[in-house]
């Protein structure tokens, strides 16, 4: 007994002794949670036998900071939320103002919106899938699809000069257009990522190791998923065909034609394969998107919103006191109350938005999709493996910051 | 005799270099492998090429600060990877590494110790090097670590026995246990694993989990258990673990050269019209190409295949593996009596 701390008392360590269970804290700090939450489970040696999720190591209060923040502002945090797609959460905020507004948006800004919403989804799926198998000891295949992820990110870059946190976009269009390398860059991904996609596809999707490690994990069925507020490939993967893109179009996504692959377990496998697929549809929607993108302005016509062009602002009066509303933040907007929504990467990204007309929301909430998937984790993994836990832990693409925001 | 011992240390401490040696470029090896694999330049900073990588980890490693935590039970947290380190050293004695060399008068062979049960000595050792893990994963006091000691001895024991049966089968069809006699009898590119392809694929598999290398890594899997056994371990006591896992494989990959490929014995090597010493020292060269073929092949199977699950893992080995050895061995048997009668 001369190893045992003096802070455990003589009645704790029997209890542990009669106790057939063992605990075993899972997070908060954990290689495997990609992520700052923390898990208590109950175990019966290596199968658990209940869970219990913990969230809030990095809440940063966004929807409370947001009440005090004029609405150009606002963008910045939502980079903060699902950091792995950080473009859609930017435009899908955007489009949330622009619909309370009811500004009038060029088409040529929704196909250039759409390009990069697609980019950011596939990215976004690139990283969840690759870092399942990271989960099941293939590293690989993560470095392999990291490179074009990189690409991506580079192409973010030539449109916003940030890559992870973006803040892309500005209400009403984009702050400048595509330039020439970003058009470059996204023709040569476009020509490149099919093939080495493939050997992604190919070195994981039929493997038998793989495959045992994820068929029949962590499922969830459609009546469940349903009933937590699923939404997204998660959703899909158990059999729903709902996809905001097609049954709310936004941002012309009626345009194009595309496919809303679904599964039928809702097990790690199909939300893996649901993925892959997505990826896919992704590719074919920038494809078009490129092929017919309009001629146009890049951006709205909203004074009161956008920043008017730095001659005009030391040349004419009206950009001048524009340019100093927009920067101080002093542009009122309707009063109003609107639920808005876009389909971000790992489901239907939410932004219910009351405005009282002043500079600033009178409360802004995000619908976060993560936060109601980890909800369902712990009936999702009760009676798996450890393994199967980490697992499917990985393939709902649960992200802290989206997760607490 | 004097001479005899001399000799004999002489070799010992010649492998004992060569041992480590061998297994401190693996670790560099294993990086430039996987980064080769994965599109990557690999470390390239310490000296040309990164060559000196391997000096410089070893330096980092006995800088670091000698951790232990307060829970956990000194003694035995100090000793486990001292016998991981040791268990893994030991299998070396009986490996033998070329044929017989003459010289100043003396003729003797380029093995420590022809042991007439070598393959008996092979898996007892091997199956010790499980208590340092075991030990090690329990001494921490730290679920993890126990959770990562547990799944290792299991699947120590599991593989073992498919290990043993597969043996079995080689030591029938060359009539031996001791790994000299072994290697002599497929003199002439009569090698095992022409005449025992399911031993050979058995083996190789068991080979991997007792090196708890991936895709049987599941004692030390960074996702699910951080570290494994070894997660509160650091500085050179980390070392030691990392560096026995390489041993092991070192020391696997010369064993599986002697049971299947021939050990030191490669074709035509008798036509070549070689003296004596020079036939033992190629046969000594290509023994090593065999050996860092299948270190390779254990760094090549690492970075492509994910890893099993624990109850999977278990499966694999009772309900594949061990009934396929023992199909294996009757099937053996039935030739070796069909051979006899006709």
């Amino acid at each position: 007994m001369d190893n045992i701390s003096k802070h455990i008392t003589e009645n704790e360590v029997i209890d542990n002794f009669d106790n057939k269970l063992s605990t075993l804290n899972l997070g908060p700090t954990h290689p495997a949670t990609h992520g700052i939450f923390q898990n208590i489970l109950k175990m019966d040696g290596e199968r658990i036998y209940s869970a219990e999720q913990t969230c809030g190591y990095i809440h940063r209060a966004f929807e409370k900071i947001s009440e005090r923040r004029p609405y150009n502002q606002i963008r910045p945090l939502t980079d903060r939320l699902n950091y792995c797609s950080s473009p859609i959460n930017n435009i899908g905020w955007d489009m949330t103002v622009e619909k309370l507004i009811g500004a009038e948006i060029p088409k040529r800004v929704d196909y250039l919106r759409v390009i990069i919403m697609e980019l950011a989804r596939i990215a976004d799926h690139l990283i969840c899938n690759s870092v399942i198998a990271v989960d099941t000891g293939a590293l690989t295949g993560f470095t392999y699809v990291f490179q074009e992820r990189e690409r991506i990110y580079e192409i973010f870059e030539e449109i916003c000069g940030a890559r992870l946190t973006t803040n892309i976009g500005r209400i009403g269009g984009f702050e400048r257009d595509f330039n020439e390398t970003a058009h470059k860059k996204l023709k040569d991904f476009l020509k490149g990522f099919p093939k080495r996609f493939k050997d992604f596809e190919t070195l994981l999707c039929r493997n038998r190791i793989f495959m045992d490690r994820i068929i029949n994990v962590g499922p969830i069925n459609a009546d469940r998923a349903l009933n937590y507020g699923f939404t997204g490939p998660n959703l899909r993967a158990a059999g729903i065909d709902y996809d905001v893109r097609a049954m709310n179009p936004y941002s012309s996504y009626q345009d194009f034609d595309f496919k809303i692959p679904i599964g039928k377990s809702g097990d790690t496998f199909d939300r893996f394969m649901v993925r892959q697929e997505e990826i896919k549809q992704s590719l074919n929607i920038i494809n078009q998107a490129v092929n017919n993108l309009p001629e146009g302005p890049y951006h709205a016509d909203l004074p009161e919103f956008y920043l008017p062009p730095k001659e005009d602002v030391y040349t004419k009066m009206e950009a001048l006191i524009y340019h100093f509303k927009i920067i101080m933040g002093e542009t009122n907007v309707p009063k109003g109350e609107i639920y808005f929504s876009v389909e971000g990467a790992n489901g239907e990204l939410g932004f219910y938005l009351i405005s009282d007309g002043g500079r600033t929301p009178f409360r802004l909430h995000f619908r976060r999709p993560c936060f109601i998937y980890y909800q369902a984790f712990s009936e999702m993994i009760k009676g798996a493996l450890l393994s199967d836990a980490i697992v499917t832990m990985s393939s709902m693409n649960v992200i802290a910051g989206e997760l607490d925001a | 005799m004097d001479a005899l011992i001399l000799i004999k240390i002489i070799i010992i401490l010649i492998i004992f270099a060569i041992t480590l040696f061998i297994a401190m470029y693996s670790t560099y090896a294993e990086r430039k492998v996987a980064a080769v694999m994965q599109d990557r330049i690999g470390p390239n900073r310490a000296g040309p090429w990164g060559i000196l990588q391997p000096l410089a980890d070893g330096g980092k490693m006995f800088f670091k600060e000698d951790f232990i935590p307060a829970l956990a039970n000194k003694k035995l947290f100090i000793i486990a990877p001292g016998i991981a380190m040791f268990t893994a050293l030991m299998t070396s004695a009986i490996i033998p590494w070329g044929g017989t060399i003459t010289m100043f008068g003396y003729t003797f062979d380029l093995q420590v110790a022809d042991v007439d049960i070598g393959i008996l000595y092979i898996l007892g050792v091997v199956s010790m090097g499980v208590y340092g893990i075991m030990i090690g994963g329990w001494a921490s006091n730290n679920k993890y670590s126990l959770f990562g000691a547990v799944r290792s001895s299991a699947q120590m024991i599991s593989y073992e026995l498919a290990m043993g049966l597969s043996i079995l089968a080689v030591v029938m069809t060359s009539g031996s246990l001791s790994l000299k006699d072994i290697v002599e009898a497929q003199d002439g590119g009569k090698w095992n694993v022409l005449y025992q392809p399911l031993a050979f694929l058995i083996f190789i598999v068991c080979a991997f989990a007792e090196c708890n290398r991936a895709p049987f890594d599941l004692a030390e899997c960074e996702s699910e258990l951080i570290g494994g056994y070894h997660t509160e371990y650091g500085s050179m006591k980390l070392g030691f673990f990392l560096f026995a896992e390489y041993i092991n494989m070192f020391i696997s990959s010369a064993v599986i050269s002697v049971l299947f490929f021939g050990g030191y014995n490669f074709p035509f090597m008798h036509e070549l019209g070689l003296s004596p010493n020079a036939l033992t020292i190629t046969g000594t060269l290509v023994f090593f190409a065999k050996i860092f073929f299948f270190i390779f092949f254990f760094m090549w199977v690492r970075w492509t295949l994910p890893r099993f699950r624990y109850d999977q893992l278990m499966h694999l080995g009772w309900k594949s593996l061990i009934p396929l050895a023992i199909l294996n061995l009757m099937i053996t048997g039935g030739f070796l009596l069909l051979k006899d009668l006709f």
